[in-house]
């Protein structure tokens, strides 16, 4: 980026001296200006600017994976400060000029990083209201703004010739908001405005970071080990010197990568290298995984609810009791745009572009690995495929630094299909063990669960980068998985409850959070084990939950209640009292209050199973859904839309294979998905709830997928699953045994 | 000893070089030529994503080798498939139904049912998920594809 620095007094404020920005499109100058613009979160100037020509530029440290916020955060911003969109640029996820808002990711992107803009974009217009009282002579009460321009007492004023090229200099204190406009004024938020970004992806002309280039920039590839844990014994560079527009080979340690002239050449070159490596089998025996996890040991139990006494519950004489175990596979990301990055090292200096789901902290990351001062390192943000969670974007990043700065040019790394399914990190197994007791009326006494699950150590919360690891540069030493403890916890009402997640010292690979991070897996079990005390006590799962959710809980008892109209839900026990033919057919229910302080998502599942194949196919989905205020609803059902798509698909299909070396699912063949005949009809409704706090969607709706399935396998067939995937090799063995 | 060629792409001849006669011809498209539609998903023919059409006939360009794409083969990109102004009616109907995620995938649906059109004017939800059970889609847009492709062939 250009960045073209003035100095200008401020209009607003005390007359500090203020920097005001323009940028142009050129990249070659990096960190060549380095007089900073404000990036904190308490100043109005970190997250908005308006030039001259009456543009708003919004910085936004929270950025567009392919959720649709790029629109929805602009829609914000132009309601609270009364221009049109078609006046807003927005820069996102770049460390010299975007505030920290965190990592995108937990689906607060809207809910708080949303909101911080809302703040701002407040405080601007208030400001801007208060300064046209003053030079229009009129009481800011008898001032309107329509379209950038303020006017009342027959005068007006723009925002630009207010404040155009100039700084606003006025701080935020979340603790003390300023007055935002009265939500029944919005015309832009609850309201479907078109994706900003749609029309460009349907004609070539959107630049993905795997399209992105700059001048004199080489190519690279990285050779991963055969196995993880192999160490780089040697090297033969001349194996692909006939390979024309090869540049240079890479090794640093157990890092190894071809850097070429064009991109072809650096493929053939990484698939062509003869290198040797030393053998390891780090992995455990997969058919024994779960057995493996149970025997991890345990650094830490995190107690995450404890109500009245379940031991004593349990014991008790008469308690009917019951238990299950439940699982949930490794996951990958599966982004279906292989990672992607390009860097530049220049004057000591790094400039990274990657699709990092959170630049900020790859910055951090970038400079403990080349050990440079973090404001000698900026990164990026370019769009990229989805990812779902922490992916490779920040690990392609890593290499691209490492590789250019081995060779002293900027250099882009591509991944392959493999090195995507190889080598970006996973998502967990998880285990889990539930029990319960019943009286002899059927009311549930206890509850216990544990959840076991990997560590989140001190230190940080990011992902080791590979290239780091390969190559012994420094790094955080224990991978942080993501919050998956969260949802351990349940929102019903039961007179003892005790729910532990043992966390583990290991888990076999590297961590990292994928969609719903134990949100999901832990849904799984506690949702699907109400529908097992459910169905123990006789009663239908609706009036279960019902039963034991808290009375004062109005939103989450409104939601269930939609439900059951949506789904014309007809009151019952499971399973379902008539079978017949090959095709079995049923419907399950679950719900989730999001983290137990959120989004409320109720969903009803209807399926078929195939009782000679084991298939299970899930023509229909119900969701109802209350984020509380909805931006843009049509945005909001893509993503719920895509929350049961993606889920469906891990619920049916997804494992990650590996043998004791390394991964060997790394293909689309080997880890397939969800494909276009096996998707099922979605059904919607949206509870719009303007004056309360707008909640993220962009995944806890797939936090109730897995156990609604679970749940309608149950009503069909009297066959309880409790191991995902649910393949038809287990469906069988399930009736079989059953 | 590198060697170039004249493609017909988009309806403009274009030289390309390569030093590999197996290079496939995604990377001519998006780095010779620097076009975005054709997309590299993983280089095995298993996700559409780098969908462009041969005369006509949606094909998977990571898997075309540059050595056999003869000059007067008519490639087309999804940049390629708009008549001028004027989007082609599954474009169009793409942006209507906001039929996009991430969008990485989009060029591969596009492409591919562009082809399904050609062959099958009014198709059914089954016609279609069966002509794009090869794409791959990972944010789970399928619906609004599905939705969009009927939108296109209503038009």
């Amino acid at each position: 980026m250009n960045i073209q620095i003035s100095r200008r007094d401020a209009l607003l404020g005390s007359g500090a001296l203020v920097v005001s920005f323009s940028l142009a499109g050129a990249l070659d100058q990096g960190l060549a200006q380095t007089a900073p613009k404000p990036v904190t979160l308490t100043a109005v100037d970190s997250f908005l600017a308006i030039d001259k020509s009456g543009t708003v530029t919004i910085y936004s440290g929270k950025v567009d994976l392919g959720t649709g916020v790029y629109t929805a955060l602009q829609q914000i911003a132009a309601d609270e400060l009364d221009v049109p969109m078609s006046r807003i640029e927005m820069i996102q996820g770049d460390t010299l000029l975007t505030p920290d808002q965190g990592k995108t990711w937990a689906s607060i992107t809207i809910q708080v990083g949303g909101m911080q803009l809302r703040q701002a974009a407040a405080a601007a217009r208030t400001a801007l209201i208060d300064d046209a009282a003053k030079r229009l002579g009129v009481p800011t009460a008898q001032l309107t703004v329509t379209d950038g321009v303020i006017s009342g007492g027959g005068k007006k004023v723009t925002y630009t010739e207010l404040i155009g090229g100039k700084s606003f200099s006025i701080k935020l204190d979340p603790k003390q908001p300023v007055k935002e406009k009265d939500p029944k004024d919005y015309k832009l938020v609850g309201n479907p405005v078109a994706r900003l970004d749609i029309p460009a992806k349907l004609t070539g002309k959107f630049t993905y970071m795997q399209d992105f280039r700059i001048p004199g920039m080489l190519h690279g590839r990285v050779v991963r080990p055969p196995a993880i844990g192999a160490k780089l014994e040697s090297v033969d560079e001349g194996s692909i010197k006939d390979v024309p527009g090869i540049v240079k080979v890479v090794r640093d340690g157990d890092f190894l990568g071809v850097i070429a002239a064009n991109e072809w050449a650096a493929i053939r070159g990484a698939r062509e290298l003869k290198a040797t490596w030393s053998t390891a089998e780090t992995l455990p025996d997969q058919a024994k995984l779960w057995d493996y996890v149970r025997a991890t040991k345990v650094v830490k139990d995190e107690v995450t609810s404890n109500v009245g006494n379940t031991a004593e519950a349990m014991g008790k004489d008469g308690a009917k009791t019951l238990q299950a175990t439940y699982d949930f596979a490794i996951h990958t990301h599966g982004s279906i745009g292989p990672s992607c990055a390009v860097a530049e090292f220049k004057n000591g200096k790094l400039t990274s572009w990657s699709a990092s789901q959170a630049t900020h902290a790859l910055r951090g990351q970038l400079a403990q690995m080349f050990a440079l001062p973090p404001e000698n390192v900026r990164c990026i943000y370019v769009d990229g495929a989805g990812c779902y969670g922490r992916n490779g974007h920040e690990d392609a990043a890593a290499d691209a630094a490492l590789l250019a700065k081995a060779v002293g040019k900027p250099v882009r790394v591509q991944w392959s299909r493999a090195d995507e399914h190889g080598w970006d990190p996973k998502g967990p197994p998880t285990l889990i063990d539930l029990r319960a007791a019943m009286d002899a009326a059927g009311n549930v006494t206890a509850w216990e669960s544990e959840f076991f699950i990997p560590q989140a150590g001190p230190g940080g919360l990011d992902v080791p980068l590979t290239a780091a690891t390969l190559a012994g540069l420094p790094q955080q030493p224990v991978p942080f998985p993501g919050n998956i403890f969260q949802d351990s916890a349940i929102p019903y009402k039961f007179a003892n409850v005790k729910t532990v997640c043992h966390r583990l010292e290991t888990t076999p690979f590297r961590p990292s959070w994928i969609r719903t991070p134990g949100r999901m897996q832990n849904t799984y079990a506690n949702e699907s084990f109400v529908d097992e005390l459910a169905a123990a006590a006789g009663m239908d799962p609706l009036d279960f939950r019902l039963k034991y959710l808290d009375p004062s809980d109005k939103r989450g008892i409104e939601l269930l209640q939609r439900l059951a109209q949506l789904a014309n839900w007809q009151k019952r026990p499971s399973p379902q009292s008539e079978v017949s033919g090959n095709v079995a057919k049923g419907r399950g229910m679950s719900y989730v209050k999001y983290e137990l302080v959120r989004t409320y998502i109720g969903v009803v599942a209807e399926v078929d199973v195939d009782r000679l194949s084991g298939e299970i196919r899930v023509p229909k989905f119900y969701v109802v859904h209350d984020c509380g205020q909805i931006i843009n609803p049509d945005g909001l059902k893509n993503q719920i839309e895509g929350c049961v798509v993606q889920t469906v698909s891990r619920t049916l299909i997804e494992e990650l294979k590996f043998n004791r070396s390394q991964v060997t699912s790394l293909d689309w063949e080997s880890y397939p998905i969800l494909k276009f005949p096996q998707v099922p009809e979605i059904i919607i409704d949206l509870i719009d709830r303007p004056t309360e706090k707008p909640w993220g969607a962009g995944e806890p709706a797939a936090s109730v997928i897995p156990s609604a399935i679970s749940n309608a396998v149950f009503d069909a067939t009297s066959v309880r699953l409790r191991s995902i995937p649910f393949t038809p090799a287990k469906v069988k063995a399930a009736m079989q045994g059953s | 000893m590198a060697k170039s060629k004249l493609l017909n792409v988009n309806g403009k001849r274009v030289p390309v070089r390569y030093d590999d006669p197996q290079m496939p011809l995604l990377y001519a498209l998006r780095n010779d030529l620097g076009l975005h539609g054709p997309r590299f998903g993983c280089g095995l023919g298993q996700c559409g994503a780098c969908t462009v059409h041969i005369d006509g006939k949606a094909v998977r360009s990571c898997q075309t080798q540059i050595a056999t794409v003869e000059p007067k083969q008519k490639i087309v990109t999804l940049e390629g498939l708009a008549s001028g102004e004027k989007l082609h009616p599954l474009q169009q109907a793409f942006i209507d139904e906001q039929a996009a995620q991430c969008g990485y995938c989009i060029n591969g649906m596009v492409m591919q049912a562009a082809d399904l059109l050609a062959k099958n004017k009014k198709p059914t939800d089954a016609d279609i998920k069966n002509a794009l059970a090869n794409n791959l889609c990972r944010c789970g847009t399928h619906v609004r594809i599905v939705r969009a492709v009927k939108r296109a062939a209503a038009a």
